[in-house]
């Protein structure tokens, strides 16, 4: 087991590599540079935006400029910002905190809505439930998060003025008051992105479910006399969590990527949004950290995803 | 003639004769801005007027939070590396200049105890050096006295070309020395009409010596205080996040009485400007929202009993459509629009007039920026006293026909002009963005009825605004016939406004596609005006100077003004905010206050 997580890490090492070759080497030949704003203000001169593009190397040629930036990565130094001139990793950290509580919470609300209607609705195919929950489903992700969040403006802040639809970092209260605050102006993000992920969860639980319930051992374990909860628990969902699981794993490095489209709507400051205002900006340094970021919590999901298998399923040997 | 009026006007002011109002009043019958009028009685003897804010708190604080929404929020708080006016904008939140400009384009002392003025002594003669002296009592966030050390060093410090400042050409060519602790004196290489440059404005915030000192140069960006500014400003600084919040609150030792009015303040950035203004206007949840870049009919449907509304201000902002004087089509050594080449259709000038006759600007108003936008046939707008009020504008399907016609294009078999084989086809180009599209739309379809065929081509702002030597859409390589945007006004001052566009300053291969004069306009009337407007120090013949620069443009139709745009800003219906289309938001932030 510890060996085949060994080489697997190994086997991730040539594969990080080469994702951050092809992520450096396509920022670097993206258009536009981070001081573009400055050629359209009189007030600057060309010389001025010529030594800041030399200070930050932007001249150098790609190959040397990307093996600097190894250099500096395997070091711990994540970048430095060409816009906010400060560390990378600072800029990141400070953001982490509203992801994982916006986004985590989301991936909770879809998990607990997903899971108990999926088997539910698979327990009883083409009953009125299924039908519901499956045309709810639909509805859910046929309409954009982008679509959805501006209509719980419109109703929840605009119409009825129940909750605020700027997120605030911080929030001067304390106690109580402050978690119930953390509460309010997550309600609508969360419920946006939740319901979202929920309806294609809800779907792809209840088809691995209807997969599983159809096989030959469950019958035999009705044949012995267990109970309907017991053979769906025990028997049925262990098994068909399986494909569920890795959809789950693939969606984790999501959660620390943000929703680049909800966090911009309700001013959520995540690594989403940080995404989105660097690549506008041309600030190569934390696209490029961010991304890969991205690209290892991939590779580390997959890893942990296969080694679940093997406790859901020990059939599954890893070697 | 002017001259001499002027002057005897300038002395009735002087006497008290005549009052300032009035002599604002005459100078802008005859197309002269306030500002520049300003700075016209400013040298011509009398002080400027230091006009005073309305400003009713009696105390200071007990004004609540104050809550402003920047959908683009500040990236870095040190004002010499601001790289945009947001930045600028969360900067002088804590950081301060000598003076700031007000509405109508006046000084407004803030650091400096007068504005230097020819009276005074402030004011050298020959317009080579000015005096600031520096109001007594002033003290830093932490404590520390500020002193002229302070400005020679921010002097220093910005000018030295590795710290790599973005304000180095403000500081570059002037020297700043120390007469006493507390008045500097700012030397011009060259006379320079308009002193009103270093430490004043966005660039001009000073920065403590005591905590920037060893981070002049090359080590500038390990500065801990470019994250944690510690000015002299009305809040104090607590918080910053970038790109997402900056958080101050209220200075207990601000040199102003009664300010500020807000007990802390709160800079929330991200977002877009539809949501921006609902927040304001709607929902009331923040107070004033910068840079609505939204439709009209969009603002008026908030607006409809909300809890806020749009307010403007007017500075010198100019959306226009550009001509190339070079041809986009022909490459020689490698560059197009080289200019060893001539624009094979608008070479003549009476196809350029013709073509800016087919721009319809009262239906690109109304359509599209309504209040936000006013028509003009100048391409320099302000301040009052440097605009022209000989030039006119008119939309006129058949007049441009009939000069086209005129010209030898005539309509072929297919309805598109041609003259000797040659097809009247135009490429136009513009950035991505809502308004732009649609005024394209609007100017094509003018053109389809006058016989032009016109194609449309929309690039990523990111890369037409980009200095970006390897790409082919940028608006300085203008490989296209025509091209629209804006260009800002960063001061009440049209020197470097009008400066771009000298023979000298050419994009070309050989500067990078660096040089500012993207047209490729060369007049050498153009450029004498120039040149002896910059060395002027009578401020009448150096308005009349930059008027006849506007005029030339006008005459040989280098730009088609399009829209003199205003500044738009959401603000809540209690709160009184001091803006200036002059400066930034934020430049007169220790006025603004809220309404019981």
């Amino acid at each position: 087991m510890s060996q085949y997580v060994l080489r697997r890490l190994l086997i991730a090492v040539p594969s990080l590599l080469a994702i951050s070759l092809v992520l450096f080497v396509v920022l670097a030949l993206a258009p536009g540079d981070p001081f573009s704003e400055l050629a359209t203000n009189p007030n600057v001169p060309p010389e001025v935006q010529a030594a800041l593009r030399a200070k930050f190397g932007l001249d150098d040629p790609i190959y040397l400029r990307y093996l600097h930036w190894l250099n500096a990565m395997l070091h711990g130094d994540w970048g430095f910002s060409f816009v906010s001139r400060m560390n990378v990793d600072t800029l990141i950290l400070q953001r982490l905190p509203a992801t994982l509580y916006v986004i985590g919470s989301a991936q909770i609300l879809a998990l607990l809505i997903a899971i108990p209607v999926g088997v539910y609705a698979a327990t009883r195919p083409y009953s009125l439930f299924d039908q519901i929950a499956n045309t709810l489903a639909f509805v859910g992700f046929s309409l954009p998060t982008f679509f959805t969040g501006i209509l719980f403006i419109l109703i929840f802040s605009v119409t009825l003025d129940w909750l605020p639809f700027v997120y605030t970092t911080d929030i001067k209260a304390t106690g109580i008051r402050w978690v119930l605050e953390m509460i309010r102006q997550a309600i609508m993000p969360v419920a946006v992105l939740g319901l979202f992920q929920a309806a294609s969860m809800t779907r792809f639980v209840r088809s691995a479910m209807l997969d599983v319930i159809r096989l030959d051992y469950v019958t035999t374990a009705r044949a012995k006399g267990l109970g309907q909860t017991t053979v769906i628990i025990k028997h049925v969902m262990r098994n068909a969590m399986i494909p569920v699981v890795t959809l789950i794993a693939l969606q984790m490095p999501a959660v620390f990527g943000g929703a680049i489209v909800t966090e911009q709507i309700f001013r959520i400051p995540g690594i989403g949004s940080l995404l989105i205002s660097s690549i506008l900006s041309n600030d190569t340094p934390v696209v490029m950290a961010v991304t890969f970021v991205f690209a290892c919590l991939v590779v580390l999901f997959n890893l942990i995803a296969d080694v679940l298998y093997g406790w859901l399923d020990p059939r599954i040997s890893l070697r | 003639m002017l001259d001499k009026e002027l002057r005897s006007m300038i002395g009735q002011v002087k006497d008290g004769r005549m009052d300032r109002r009035a002599f604002v009043k005459r100078l802008a019958a005859v197309g002269l801005t306030a500002p520049l009028a300003n700075q016209l009685l400013a040298l011509g003897g009398v002080a400027m007027a230091q006009s005073p804010a309305v400003y009713k708190p009696t105390k200071r604080g007990g004004g609540g939070p104050l809550k402003v929404l920047w959908w683009q929020g500040p990236t870095l708080l040190n004002p010499h590396f601001a790289t945009g006016t947001k930045d600028q904008d969360g900067s002088r939140l804590f950081y301060e200049p000598l003076a700031s400009w007000d509405a109508d384009g006046n000084l407004n002392p803030i650091l400096a105890a007068e504005i230097p003025s020819l009276a005074n002594g402030g004011l050298a003669a020959d317009a080579k050096s000015v005096v600031w002296k520096i109001k007594p009592g002033v003290k830093w966030h932490d404590g520390k006295p500020l002193t002229a050390d302070d400005f020679v060093f921010t002097w220093q410090y910005a000018s030295d070309p590795a710290t790599a400042a973005v304000s180095i050409s403000t500081y570059g060519d002037i020297t700043v020395e120390k007469v006493s602790d507390l008045s500097i004196r700012i030397l011009f290489k060259t006379p320079t009409p308009f002193w009103a440059n270093a430490f004043v404005g966005a660039y001009g915030c000073v920065l403590p010596k005591h905590l920037f000192a060893d981070y002049k140069g090359s080590k500038s960006r390990e500065a801990p205080n470019n994250l944690a500014p510690v000015g002299t400003g009305p809040y104090k600084f607590v918080e910053f996040k970038p790109g997402d919040v900056v958080r101050g609150e209220l200075n207990p030792d601000y040199h102003m009485p009664n300010r500020p009015h807000f007990d802390t303040i709160e800079m929330k950035g991200g977002g877009d400007a539809v949501s921006a203004a609902r927040a304001v206007i709607q929902t009331g949840e923040f107070d004033f929202a910068w840079n609505m870049q939204v439709e009209d009919d969009v603002l008026l449907r908030l607006e409809k009993g909300g809890k806020g509304k749009t307010v403007y201000a007017t500075g010198g902002d100019i959306e226009f459509i550009a001509i190339n004087f070079t041809d986009p089509n022909t490459e020689i050594d490698g560059e197009r629009s080289s200019m060893k080449t001539k624009h094979p259709i608008f070479s003549d000038p009476n196809v350029r007039k013709a073509l800016a006759l087919l721009v319809d600007r009262d239906s690109v108003k109304k359509a599209i920026y309504g209040r936000a936008g006013r028509t003009t046939a100048n391409y320099l707008n302000g301040p009052e006293k440097f605009v022209s009020k000989n030039t006119s504008w008119e939309f006129n399907i058949e007049k441009a026909s009939k000069m086209l016609d005129d010209a030898g294009w005539k309509v072929g078999a297919d309805g598109i002009r041609e003259k000797d084989g040659k097809k009247f086809k135009l490429l136009y180009q513009t950035s991505t963005n809502g308004p732009r599209q649609k005024t394209q739309a609007i100017v094509k379809q003018a053109c389809q009825k006058a016989g032009i065929d016109v194609e449309l081509k929309s690039v990523v702002a990111s890369v037409f605004f980009s200095s970006d030597v390897a790409n082919p859409d940028t608006y300085p390589k203008f490989y296209a016939d025509i091209e629209e945007f804006q260009i800002p006004m960063t001061q009440p001052d049209p020197a470097l406004h009008m400066r771009r566009y000298i023979s000298a300053n050419v994009a070309t291969k050989e500067n990078k596609w660096q040089g500012q004069n993207f047209p490729r306009y060369v007049n050498k009337e153009y450029d004498d005006a120039i040149a002896a407007a910059e060395t002027e120090t009578d401020p009448v013949k150096r308005a009349a100077l930059y008027i006849k620069c506007n005029d030339l443009l006008w005459q040989d139709t280098v730009f088609i003004p399009v829209m003199h745009r205003l500044l738009v800003d959401a603000c809540s219906n209690t709160l009184r905010p001091a803006l200036s289309g002059w400066a930034n938001r934020t430049d007169n932030l220790q006025d603004w206050y809220r309404e019981a």
